[in-house]
């Protein structure tokens, strides 16, 4: 690259889709979409052992406006549905969403009337997390998961 | 003097120039797809029900006084508290009719019906529209 010979030593030179990647990458902020028992887990994701600060994301918006993922954790009734379809809706893009737990992903071990078999039925999931619950750790890898995929999207280029 | 105040002004400076810049920037680089669903206000996915601007209860504004003169005076007590050993029986004096006027106008309150939540003993009820 010439420009770097040009600017010496002391500066780096990047694309700007990266530069975004990177920022919005180590700041999504959760909005946690708290639905049963993975709601749990996921405070202790947030809390000082599992420490989702690491990666930026400690700062759980109970805002949609604020917030860049969404994670959906427990089971979701066709009633509830309506009402996380908006959320989702009423969070400012991009954003992202995460499937947490058998519940989320498939509907898990609520074969029944009342039950949406899977978020993914309205909402398009990024991420899933399989285990009932899933531990903490589990939540940090797929929220890495999120991270490693912002950071291949055109974000300024084709995206703004 | 006006030299002393000079680093509050910069830093008032920076602070506002930041804000700025960083507002423009997220509006330049990030996308901005406004639709119906994403402009209404925010009621926990339900539907907005009535004005944001609504009127309620005066009991609410009674409380929120009583909070006021009891959160001063546990400012005043806790210094007092900490070192009550040192002070003499007058400081503690002094203390007991503080807290005894106070108390006094809890009574008073009270007798008002500040804590009265039934609804029924108010002259206007906020909730009836």
């Amino acid at each position: 690259m010439g420009l770097e010979s040009a600017l010496g030593n002391g500066f780096l030179t990047t694309k700007m889709d990266t530069l975004v990647n990177w920022a919005r990458s180590n700041a999504a902020w959760p909005m946690p979409m708290g639905l049963a028992c993975c709601a749990i887990e996921m405070m202790a994701f947030a809390g000082p052992r599992y420490d989702a600060a690491r990666f930026g994301s400690e700062v759980m918006r109970f805002s949609p406006r604020q917030a860049d993922v969404m994670i959906v954790a427990g089971w979701c009734t066709y009633k509830m549905s309506h009402a996380i379809r908006r959320i989702w809706d009423q969070m400012p893009d991009p954003k992202w969403c995460i499937a947490m737990g058998a519940c989320a992903s498939t509907g898990g071990m609520h074969r029944c009337y009342g039950v949406v078999q899977g978020v993914d039925n309205f909402l398009p999931v990024d991420a899933y997390i399989s285990g009932c619950p899933p531990r903490p750790d589990a939540v940090l890898h797929a929220l890495m998961k999120i991270q490693d995929k912002i950071k291949t999207e055109h974000s300024v280029m084709l995206d703004s | 003097m006006i030299e002393q105040y000079l680093p509050i002004f910069v830093l008032l400076g920076i602070a506002f120039v930041l804000a700025i810049v960083l507002a423009t920037l997220s509006r330049i680089l990030g996308p901005y797809r406004p639709n119906r669903n994403k402009l209404q206000p925010y009621e926990s996915g339900m539907d907005p029900v009535g004005q944001a601007k609504d009127r309620y209860s005066i009991a609410f504004y009674l409380v929120a006084m009583e909070f006021i003169v009891f959160d001063l005076e546990v400012v005043f007590l806790y210094p007092w508290a900490v070192r009550f050993m040192d002070h003499g029986t007058g400081t503690f004096l002094a203390m007991v009719i503080f807290i005894a006027i106070l108390f006094i106008g809890l009574v008073y309150t009270l007798k008002k019906g500040t804590l009265d939540w039934d609804m029924k003993n108010l002259k206007y009820d906020a909730t009836k529209k």
